[in-house]
């Protein structure tokens, strides 16, 4: 298949090795990735804060660039933004659009997905290769579990990586308290819910937190580094992506 | 315009500025269910004593002796006018028959009451009385303490569904699921706040 | 009125009452976020019904089916309501019942007062209502000489303690055992001085308060959870008995009930029967569930009369997306899976509605003053959107959703402000590639602002994530200078060979 990847803004900028990751483990199972160069962002945080005007371009922007025929799939490794296409991007287009992005944004969204989705719905692998020979606990983030309902793929795939000790993380199903600007305008309430994520992660004794959502993993290893933990967080698919020979291309998140 | 013209038309104005789509209600649960009657008294006896109302389980023919034992040590009790007497004919003490004009303080004075029931519904455990004849009026199933209740294994129905069709919306109707409880403090449940801390359950099982 | 002339629907106003607090969210949540017996009590409480519920409405091999049906009742009373509500009041009265409307708090609670004078009582009971609370009666009552004496236990102790309800379903699960018996010794007329913190001896001390109450009372005053357009039948759903008391023991019986808990017919009540309690309280079914229609000869009240209550929810019903919000049950299940409520407690939303359920109906009942520094606009952003309400709500309302929608509506009517000039220059930034790649070089430099690895401080408005958390700094690269790298494609390249050999 022909995929684009959308690196997304965060993935682009912050953490480019989660994207990198996602373009090796997909070049390896036979893939051809494309990277269109015009991407930006899908316009979640200025949906989700009320600025659906302002995410117009932005959603105009994502739809032009990956509606193209010629793209049979748009892999996002985020939850949350394969989520906002999916399910944001119409609201913004059939308030604001013309008839001709409402007509881009169907087909685009019709054909994004997550990354874990692509790769066991789509691709039908479970067992993509990978070795990790370290101790694993995986936070399933709100919108992969509930937006997405990508339920135990991610888990399912995990399991499957040679080496790894995947310990399971209590209450997992609770939000970490990121929620975009919800970190920033209720700061307070935000830190209360990461301090109890941080207390389950930490009583797992992993040596990294995983997820599918490197915005997540922003708030979680945030925290984790500020305490000064000692445990690191990575992206679902930098696990996925390492083997025997290269294991992550960089380990932690903060480094 | 009056209060009433007022929000009928801000009603149909509300609508005027979004108008809704006509809506067709799914109705794909569980409906017109059967369950055998041994099924049904299996549930209905694990969902009473789930919460904690204590089951008495008899032939008709005995009826009249579980109820005096349900009955324990009360020495007066209330009935409606319509209970078949023969269900009281073991108990010793004083039966006062209700009344419309008996107050609620004399029902206060009583230590338990009898009556029968409309129907029950096995999945959740609920008993439903209608007010209509030997399920008393209201006050009298509520007031005093412990509720003596005679079910019919053949008024048992298995779901909610069931027991609802069964009912005539006209007449004042009280489901009962267990004693009266509470679980405001700290969420502990206390049985037992204004409604009846104690409740009989005397499933007859061949009526 | 002129609008119906004229064919132009006027939208309808907002309501009033206790639909606002005094400060906004999040300066209410940071008091209670440190009030430790809240925390431990709300968190307890929370995780307790949660597991109930999921285990109880596991039991149900048709819930999703039934959650369908509640969801599209709810609908489809919204699309008819101006019939079902003429239907509804014309059964009430066929049933001798007595039927009132009330535009707004005011006007509600007027003829409320005007209804317990004509009894001659000074005194009234009370059975725990919501729509009684957002109207703001007992204090409304209170002035006008009558006493409301609250006969929910929970209920009872935050009224005798001077408090304000934090939950739906359990409105003093704020309080602890000792705090409770402390009121109880202060407030509690004839109580027993040796009462301890027992909670049984506790409910026995309200048992044996109330009862002579009971015996005597004249009026009692209720809220309603359904009424049937059809039948005109009422239903109250509670758990201690005292409900009951209240609609049976007084000669007078007035009911407030918001237009919008209207259902089409008798038999939809089997399906808001296994709904309603399965969501609220973990059970399968609650104690006592009463339903009456009008006045029954013999049974209960002779004198019925029903308030029909609009207070700001034909303005919601006026908003396609936002009135969904009507469709509420008042079962509290969204509050007790909410990672926010959890943690602040019902106070911090300052309305009679909290919880994600509150956060999306008190500002559209209210209204949201874009002026300034209303509260209720702090209450849409209250949420980290995590969805956990819209899993758990039992009509399937999408909270989520709706506080998007919200936001949108607030931002699009607020004035200027430094958020709004940072939204726009990100749109202006990120709305072409290459004016992002420009944004991306810029957002290198903050590499200056980092010591191993890390950032941990920025200025304002970043402070609030560096306040409790470290933010990595920007890599060397972007994802895309990578990418156009040799170094990329070599890797690309790699990653297609390797995988091809296995």
């Amino acid at each position: 298949m022909r995929v684009a990847l959308f690196a997304t803004c965060l993935g682009d900028t912050l953490f480019p090795d989660a994207v990198k990751a996602t373009a090796l483990l997909l070049s390896r199972l036979g893939q051809e990735v494309v990277f269109p160069p015009e991407q930006t962002c899908c316009g979640q945080m200025h949906v989700n804060t009320g600025y659906q005007r302002e995410a117009l371009p932005l959603v105009d922007n994502h739809a032009a660039c990956f509606a193209d025929e010629s793209i049979d799939a748009v892999i996002v490794p985020s939850g949350s933004c394969a989520g906002s296409i999916r399910h944001q991007h119409h609201i913004v287009a059939e308030r604001f659009g013309t008839p001709a992005l409402r007509d881009q944004v169907e087909r685009s969204r019709a054909k994004t997905y997550e990354l874990a989705e692509f790769l066991v719905d789509v691709l039908g692998v479970v067992d993509v290769g990978a070795t990790f020979p370290h101790r694993v606990t995986y936070h399933p983030t709100c919108h992969s579990l509930r937006m997405l309902r990508v339920g135990d793929k991610p888990l399912q795939l995990l399991r499957a990586v040679r080496e790894i000790d995947l310990v399971e993380l209590p209450e997992a199903d609770q939000c970490c308290g990121f929620g975009g600007t919800f970190a920033l305008k209720n700061a307070d309430t935000s830190t209360a819910m990461l301090s109890d994520k941080l207390r389950n992660v930490a009583g797992t004794e992993a040596e990294f937190c995983t997820a599918g959502d490197s915005s997540c993993l922003m708030h979680i290893g945030g925290g984790l580094s500020r305490l000064q933990t000692g445990i690191g967080t990575l992206h679902l698919a930098e696990i996925l992506a390492s083997t025997e020979h290269a294991i992550s291309p960089k380990q932690g998140a903060l480094a | 315009m009056n209060a009433r013209d007022t929000v009928l038309s801000r009603v149909h104005d509300a609508l005027a500025i979004a108008p809704p789509p006509a809506v067709r209600v799914p109705r794909e649960y569980r409906r017109d269910r059967e369950l055998p009657a041994e099924q049904k008294r299996e549930l209905l006896v694990d969902r009473l004593e789930d919460y904690r109302a204590t089951v008495h389980q008899c032939v008709a023919a005995d009826a009249a002796t579980t109820i005096a034992a349900a009955l324990g040590d009360a020495t007066r009790i209330g009935i409606p006018a319509a209970l078949d007497r023969g269900w009281v004919a073991e108990f010793g003490g004083e039966v006062l028959v209700d009344s419309a004009d008996i107050p609620a303080a004399r029902l206060d004075e009583l230590d338990g009451v009898v009556t029968g029931s409309a129907v029950a519904c096995a999945e959740t455990g609920t008993i439903f009385l209608d007010g209509f004849s030997d399920r008393g009026r209201r006050a009298l199933t509520l007031v005093p303490d412990l509720h003596v209740c005679v079910v019919a294994l053949s008024s048992v129905v298995a779901g909610v569904p069931e027991a609802v069709a069964r009912l005539e919306p006209t007449r004042p109707t009280t489901l009962i699921s267990g004693p009266s409880a509470t679980s405001d403090i700290e969420l502990d449940r206390v049985e037992g706040v204004h409604g009846p801390r104690t409740l009989h359950v005397v499933l007859v099982l061949d009526s | 009125m002129s609008g119906t002339f004229l064919g132009m629907p006027a939208a309808p106003p907002r309501g009033s009452g206790n639909l606002r607090g005094a400060e906004s969210f999040p300066a209410a949540a940071r008091t209670e976020l440190a009030n430790t017996q809240m925390r431990r009590n709300v968190g307890k409480a929370t995780r307790t019904i949660r597991d109930k519920r999921v285990q109880v409405t596991g039991e149900l091999p048709d819930w999703e089916q039934l959650r369908s049906a509640g969801a599209a009742i709810k609908r489809d009373v919204l699309s008819r309501l101006p019939e079902l509500l003429e239907q509804f009041e014309q059964a009430v009265i066929a049933r001798g019942g007595q039927v009132h409307w009330a535009r707004d708090a005011a006007e509600a609670n007027a003829i409320v007062t005007r209804l317990v004078k004509d009894t001659g009582a000074d005194e009234a009971l009370k059975v725990k209502s919501m729509a009684t609370q957002e109207i703001g009666l007992n204090e409304h009552l209170a002035t006008e000489g009558i006493t409301a004496i609250e006969t929910d236990l929970a209920e009872l102790i935050v009224q005798l303690g001077e408090d304000r309800p934090s939950h739906i379903l359990v409105p003093a699960i704020h309080r602890n055992r000792s705090e409770i018996r402390e009121i109880f010794l202060r407030s509690m007329p004839g109580v027993d001085p040796d009462l301890d913190d027992d909670p049984t001896h506790l409910a026995d001390a309200a048992r044996r308060f109330l009862r002579e109450r009971f015996v005597r009372a004249r009026v009692a005053i209720s809220g309603a959870n359904f009424g049937v357009a059809e039948t005109g039948t009422l239903s109250v759903v509670e758990s201690e008995g005292n409900g009951r008391m209240c609609l049976t023991m007084p000669q007078t019986l007035i009911t407030v009930m918001g237009l919008e808990k209207l259902i089409p017919t008798y038999a939809d009540l089997e399906v808001f029967l296994q709904l309603l309690p399965r969501s609220s309280t973990g059970e399968r079914m609650n104690p006592y569930t009463s339903m009456w229609t009008g006045v029954a000869p013999h049974d209960g009240p002779s004198e019925f009369h029903l308030v029909l209550l609009d207070n700001g929810r034909t303005a919601t019903l006026a908003d396609e997306v936002g009135r969904e919000a009507l469709h509420c049950i008042r079962c509290s299940a969204c509050l007790n899976v909410c990672p926010v409520y959890e943690r602040t407690g019902g106070h911090a939303y300052g309305s009679t509605y909290p919880g994600p359920i509150g956060a999306v109906l008190t500002p559209q009942l209210a209204g949201m003053d874009t002026g300034g520094s209303d509260p209720n606009s702090s209450l849409p952003y209250a949420s980290s959107l995590c969805g956990a309400c819209f899993d758990a709500c039992p009509v399937k309302i999408d909270i989520p959703s709706l506080l998007v929608e919200l936001r949108h509506q607030h931002v699009e009517e607020a004035h200027f402000s430094a958020e709004q000039l940072m939204m726009k220059a990100a749109s202006a930034a990120m709305s072409t590639s290459g004016r992002w790649t420009a944004a991306q070089r810029a957002a290198q430099l903050g590499r200056l602002l980092g010591r191993g690895g890390r950032i941990r401080t920025l200025p304002p408005p970043g402070n609030a994530w560096t306040s409790a958390r470290d933010l990595p700094v920007p890599p060397k690269q972007t994802f895309r200078q990578w990418w156009d790298s040799s170094e990329g494609r070599a890797a690309i390249d790699d990653a297609h060979r390797e995988g091809g050999r296995r």
